[in-house]
């Protein structure tokens, strides 16, 4: 079986993002999506339900991304002050063509995040539609679904997956 | 290093005379008080369970655990509700382990016994090796918890065998119960999607903070800022001179509540400029049904006003930016999980519904743009406690100098007073002591540390 031709462009693109996430680029990062762009997390039992009658445990627009990630720069953002160390790592990645400019990428994931004497873990599994723009590849939609049972005992997701 | 019994009239200064409220930090810390806690708040309180829209026809299942006890809640082929133990009566194993779902019967994965959803025995393989006592002993069926009851759509068990009804128990908060229930013409429902999570600290620190209105300004300064940049501008909830009121509800229940005094939009129904048109037309709908329903004046009391409902002692109903349904139990001390979920009206249009869910977490839930900072606050203080036997107090006494007015303002602490008082009440209560004096001398207490 022959590797995907765009899965190196792909796997770059999403490498990227996750640089900025461990960075705290966070603004840099919500320049990774569409104008329409959105970042999801399911229900831990339900991954694959609509957030229009689920309830969700983030469901942001673009506008929501952004006050999102801006809200995580503040010194008064105190789940994140001072910043914990967070580590993103992909792996799995496999792209399903789709009409027109766009794709659906999908990777497994694992979240590290450490703050004082706690380390918390977050493994999951994210599905991205990205959109070609003459700017390169952007988000259309990042969804990540947490594989655990219960958000315990992290607790919270203060970070962006 | 003592394991005498607490002294627990001690660890609470109410000193109406000089309005000092403190609470010792070691009930916070205290493995001691953690055990009290269990046997004479959570084995003698009504504690929630669920919704009964949760169980929506004959067959319906929940299992869940209350007060770290793994329960079955069914519904029978006539409607009724059931409230079972999920452990086998043969040799203990759980016998639900999906969290919902429709049967009509259970089985045990270990021997195979099967139940109905009653709770009675239908059969075991190897019927004949029993005995007529064994085959006809009710001990051999599911068990029932010692009492159940519901009330506007909300199902509380109580695992003691005797005590107040739900009703009694509710006292004053039952109106605010009904204004919920209220807000669908037909009933409200849970929405799909439990938030399951957690905080590295007391389970009391939640109760406090819930209804807390003097913490917004600060710790939730970025969800404002939020608010500010959408909308243009932030009305001044936090001036002075105070926002809204708190009231004492009775046996240990409070609300904060306020009207029209915060910058959030409500679905059902303050709309606010950022949700656009063709939206203000669907709010304005849903008011006017309810007005038709409940009169106006109740009407705008509902969907006008936001509630923050403290029932005694781990359940939070927030009526706000949505509906959540919040309740918790503690592990440890310093470790308790909570279990929280949406609440919306059956009815409401798909806008709506979209809409409030999307309003919830701008705020609410363990990713929300609020909630973090909240359960940071919380184990923050958790962390520090570690300092109690030179910094031994917390000050619960804003507001107490004004505490029996009409309108004791929500940024006052009169809801945690509240609870704390009801809190003692009910170890003094259970260990059969006399009640404590208004205030105790520092240098007794100083034999917590």
């Amino acid at each position: 079986m022959t590797m995907h031709p765009l899965r190196g462009e792909i796997e770059d693109f999403l490498y990227r993002e996750a640089d900025l996430l461990d960075n705290w680029q966070l603004r840099e990062w919500t320049r990774l999506f569409t104008d329409d762009g959105s970042y999801l997390i399911p229900p831990l039992e339900a991954p694959d339900s609509d957030p229009s009658d689920m309830l969700f445990l983030v469901y942001d627009d673009r506008n929501r991304l952004e006050e999102r990630a801006k809200r995580l720069l503040s010194k008064r953002a105190h789940a994140e002050f001072p910043h914990s160390q967070t580590r993103h790592l992909y792996s799995n990645v496999r792209i399903e063509e789709l009409a027109g400019d766009e794709l659906t990428a999908r990777c497994n994931f694992v979240v590290y995040r450490s703050k004082w004497d706690v380390n918390d873990i977050y493994p999951g599994r994210s599905t991205y539609r990205l959109r070609r723009t003459p700017d390169g590849w952007r988000i259309a939609s990042k969804r990540a679904a947490l594989d655990l049972a219960v958000l315990r005992p992290q607790g919270k997701v203060s970070i962006i997956l | 290093m003592t394991t005498a019994t607490p002294d627990v009239s001690a660890l609470i200064i109410d000193d109406k005379d000089r309005h000092i409220f403190r609470v010792h930090r070691s009930a916070f810390t205290d493995a001691r008080i953690f055990e009290l806690e269990r046997q004479y708040i959570f084995d003698t309180c009504w504690l929630y369970l669920g919704h009964v829209s949760e169980l929506p026809g004959p067959g319906a299942f929940i299992s869940r655990t209350v007060a770290g006890r793994p329960l079955i809640m069914t519904r029978d082929r006539d409607g009724a509700l059931h409230v079972l133990f999920n452990t086998c009566p043969h040799r203990g194993a759980l016998v639900c382990r999906e969290a919902s779902g429709t049967t009509r019967t259970f089985t045990c994965p270990y021997h195979a016994w099967v139940f109905d959803y009653t709770g009675r025995t239908i059969s075991r393989p190897i019927p004949e090796s029993y005995s007529q006592a064994c085959a006809d002993d009710p001990s051999l069926n599911l068990q029932p918890v010692p009492r159940f009851d519901e009330y506007a759509g909300f199902v509380f068990v109580n695992f003691a065998a005797k005590g107040e009804s739900l009703a009694d128990y509710l006292a004053d908060a039952k109106p605010y119960l009904d204004d919920i229930a209220a807000q669908d013409r037909e009933s409200m429902v849970i929405v799909g999607g439990t938030q399951a999570y957690s905080a590295r600290a007391n389970w009391k620190l939640l109760q406090e903070n819930s209804a807390d209105g003097y913490h917004a300004d600060s710790t939730h300064a970025t969800y404002f800022d939020y608010i500010r940049n959408r909308e243009g501008t932030v009305k001044n909830l936090f001036a002075k001179k105070g926002l809204g009121r708190v009231r004492n509800l009775g046996n240990g229940h409070a609300v904060g509540e306020s009207f029209n005094g915060t910058p959030w939009g409500r679905p059902l129904a303050r709309w606010i400029a950022s949700w656009g048109e063709d939206v203000k037309a669907e709010v304005d709908a849903a008011y006017r049904e309810m007005a038709g329903r409940l009169g106006e004046a109740r009407a705008e009391r509902i969907c006008h006003g936001d509630r923050n409902l403290l029932i005694f002692p781990n359940l939070v109903i927030n009526d706000i930016m949505g509906i959540t349904v919040r309740t918790y139990y503690p592990v440890s001390p310093d470790y308790f999980e909570v279990s929280a979920w949406a609440l919306a009206p059956k009815n409401e249009s798909r806008v709506l519904r979209d809409l409030r869910l999307s309003n919830y977490l701008e705020f609410l839930g363990p990713a929300g743009f609020a909630t973090p900072d909240d359960q940071e606050m919380l184990e923050l203080c958790q962390r520090a406690y570690a300092s109690t036997p030179w910094v031994q107090w917390n000050d619960l006494s804003r507001g107490m100098a004004t505490e029996d007015g009409d309108c004791p303002p929500k940024q006052d602490e009169l809801q945690m007073r509240t609870f704390w008082r009801q809190w003692r009440r009910l170890l003094e209560d259970g260990m059969g002591k006399e009640a404590g004096t208004a205030s105790r001398h520092a240098v007794k207490v100083g034999a917590w540390a």
